[in-house]
């Protein structure tokens, strides 16, 4: 049975690390649903946040492969119960629907979206949250005609502590 | 400046690099992109030999064969664009083979990265997942670091090949140079430390058993474990078989050495996988043409797993019992554990099956009646002519199953064969480098017609360097293992297979290479006996029977149980 999965890696910040990771999945036929990379907790030290739907044996094989990888210390997998995870999306409108089009104000407001800018011809509404919040949004102002619509990749951090700079310590030691 | 640096240019970084990390030898190919470092190779050709290869393919299946054979690191190096994709399939071959290799390639300049410029590719792209690593190097002041780093992480761990970019620009260009050898890497850890509970829980499983086999691979030898390993069959007394990379690391005679597993193993190990209860993997990665249906593999049994790649662990068998570390330590730990062993009714179920399989396969295959020659017997001879010493390196196909079925060592690092990626082409070039690596030994590069004409432009490498190899093709003017399928599973539609063979004898004698063809029986000691003695390099091919087929077969996707003897 397949599940959501989430995989947390911490790796080097190295160019071409992405396409190794990547490859991992293409060569197991695995699509990737969502992909985040930024800096993370500790300096130096680059995070990747994947979401996949595969079996767990399946997960496991990925994580054992992408820690395998020179440039990677630590990779994590977790379902969605044992995360806090959110997703962003951003929302282009014509301007105009704001003030002729009352039913929108309530939406962003029932929402609790924000309003990031506000131009003669065009707004940007934000709204993070879960999928299908973000979605609802989505199929709300649909009708008005969205301008742009795009949603990042999920972003997600564990419950239960990652302990990364022990294992940075544990490295260190080992290579001594 | 610091009195120990030198200001130099990248290319000669490159050189200093490779002589701090006591390289010698290496193989490649020049071409636009790399000629800085070419420029200093004619510089230091005193301290560090280049062989020309005809083929930048050629030259890494020659760094494959001399790693393999010298247990170094074996390096490569070619141009950027068609120079660099021709490294490809020895990388993916070093790469699913764990064999230590660092490939350089020159690259466009950095100015000129990502413009589509003349012989531009991107091969860090193109080898990320056939490389244990890789690095595009765009400064000449990266070089040391990176170098070391590469020759770091192709030879520790689990070893495998690494490619290293390097810009014309960065090899131009000037750094106060200063070389360290790289120590470790933060992310990376090579060896995962013995946990000793895991040694005593796979102890006490072993010490259980009533029908315990040991299986081997490639780990034993890339451990530089034999002595350990051999010290735990012994006090074990545990019968042991080896999957195809890890043939050589006991001798044939031994008598715990029963033979090996997979598709055309032999068939007491195949079929006493499926009856033994504890089954004992010794660096090993239980490759499908080792297992067979997975799902009916040693289902039976208890597995313990020595290995030190944690990777391999449950990947395709589940273990029981993982003992994560180098295996020279936790054989050692091991051997500590475990309790001598009476086997004898076990043991005497090996000698049943053999007995079976001597009547019908071996006999046939090394003592034929019949009037066409067959592989087995040539393999025979050579074992008979060389002393049972020989590094013997095969190709893909009929002909390797049937050496490696045959042919008997009496010494470690003695099998060089394309086993996980099954490359024809492999053996020519990989018996030069074998050669180089090992120059005491005598080296038999056995090959089919088949891949003998896809890598056979290497004689020109053997006229020109003079290496001693010994080239014995056996030419049954098929490609022999696919007609076999084809006649097995195909109908005998023998789609493709069937070869028509120029005079090699010709060709060899057209790079000065003394030669001859063999046809019949009568012939074959003597032919044999001529090749092994001769200073320099040979060429010998013998005609064999057309369409001879390898037995035991364990047909794709059957299980162990299925094994045909005929």
């Amino acid at each position: 049975m397949t599940t959501t999965y989430t995989i947390s890696i911490y790796s080097e910040n190295n160019v071409g690390l992405l396409n190794r990771i990547s490859a991992i999945f293409l060569k197991r036929h695995i699509n990737i649903e969502s992909l985040a990379t930024s800096p993370s907790e500790i300096t130096d030290v680059f995070r990747f946040v994947i979401v996949v739907n595969v079996t767990e044996p399946q997960v496991q094989k990925l994580v054992q492969q992408i820690e395998k990888q020179v440039d990677v210390i630590k990779v994590y997998y977790h379902t969605d119960e044992e995360t806090i995870f959110q997703e962003t999306a951003l929302y282009k409108v014509k301007t105009n629907f704001l003030f002729e089009e009352r039913q929108i104000q309530n939406f962003i407001k029932q929402s609790h979206a924000s309003i990031v800018t506000v131009s003669p011809e065009f707004f940007v509404i934000e709204k993070t949250g879960f999928r299908h919040e973000t979605e609802q949004l989505r199929e709300q102002l649909a009708p008005f005609g969205l301008l742009q619509f795009v949603r990042s990749g999920r972003l997600s951090v564990s419950k239960a502590p990652m302990g990364i700079s022990k294992i940075l310590n544990s490295f260190t030691e080992n290579n001594q | 400046m610091k009195e120990k640096t030198m200001h130099i240019s990248g290319a000669e970084a490159v050189i200093r690099c490779l002589l701090a990390e006591g390289v010698d030898l290496i193989y490649g190919y020049p071409g636009g992109a790399i000629m800085p470092v070419y420029d200093e190779l004619y510089k230091f050709q005193d301290d560090l030999h280049h062989v020309l290869t005809r083929h930048e393919q050629g030259a890494t299946h020659a760094a494959q064969g001399y790693a393999r054979t010298s247990g170094k690191v074996g390096v490569a190096i070619a141009t950027s664009g068609p120079g660099a994709t021709n490294l490809i399939t020895g990388i993916a071959d070093a790469q699913i083979d764990s064999t230590p290799m660092v490939c350089i390639t020159g690259q466009v300049g950095s100015h000129l990265l990502g413009s589509d410029a003349f012989q531009e590719t991107d091969i860090i792209g193109i080898s990320t997942p056939v490389t244990k690593w890789n690095y595009q190097v765009t400064q000449a002041k990266e070089i040391p670091e990176i170098l070391a780093r590469a020759f770091y992480i192709a030879r520790s761990g689990r070893p495998g090949p690494v490619l290293v970019d390097i810009t014309k620009d960065a090899q131009f260009g000037m750094l106060d140079f200063e070389y360290k050898p790289c120590v470790g890497i933060r992310s990376y850890k090579p060896v995962p430390a013995l946990d000793q509970s895991q040694v005593v829980a796979a102890a006490e499983a072993i010490n259980k058993a009533k029908k315990p086999l040991i299986v081997w691979g490639q780990g034993v030898i890339l451990g530089n474990a034999e002595a350990e390993f051999k010290a735990f069959v012994e006090k074990s007394g545990i019968p042991a078989v080896w999957t195809i990379l890890g043939l050589s690391a006991l001798e044939t005679s031994h008598p715990l050495n029963k033979g090996m597993v997979g598709m055309h193993g032999n068939y007491a190990p195949n079929l006493l996988t499926q009856e033994c209860d504890v089954l004992i993997a010794v660096g090993m990665r239980f490759d499908d043409r080792v297992t067979g249906r997975l799902d009916a593999y040693a289902a039976q049994a208890e597995v313990v797993h020595l290995e030190i790649d944690p990777a391999e662990i449950d990947k395709n068998v589940h273990a029981d019992y993982p003992v994560l570390s180098d295996c020279k330590q936790s054989l050692a730990a091991l051997t500590e554990l475990v309790v001598p062993k009476k086997l004898d009714s076990w043991l005497a179920r090996f000698d049943e099956l053999y007995a079976k399989e001597y009547e019908v396969v071996i006999e046939k295959d090394t003592k034929p009646t019949k009037e066409g020659l067959t592989m087995g017997e040539v393999i025979v001879a050579v074992n008979k002519a060389a002393d049972s010493d020989a590094v013997i390196v095969t190709d893909v196909g009929q002909h390797q199953m049937i050496a490696c079925r045959y042919a008997e060592f009496i010494r470690s690092k003695s099998n060089v064969t394309s086993g996980g990626l099954g490359t024809m082409g492999f053996a020519l070039p990989a018996a030069i480098g074998a050669k180089m690596g090992a120059p005491d030994r005598q080296v038999v590069a056995v090959i089919g017609d088949g891949g003998y004409q896809m890598t056979i432009q290497e004689l020109g490498t053997i006229f020109q360097t003079g290496v001693a190899v010994k080239i014995l093709v056996l030419n049954n003017e098929y490609l022999g293992m696919v007609r076999q399928w084809q006649q097995l599973f195909f109908d005998r539609r023998y789609a493709s297979t069937e070869m028509t063979n120029p005079d090699f004898v010709t060709i060899a004698k057209g790079y000065h290479i003394p030669a001859q063809k063999v046809t019949e029986r009568k012939d074959l000691t003597s032919a044999i006996q001529e090749m092994i003695n001769a200073e320099g390099p040979y060429f010998l091919e013998v005609a064999v029977e057309k369409e001879d087929n390898v037995f035991p077969m364990i047909p794709t996707g059957a299980s162990l149980n299925e094994i045909r003897l005929q």
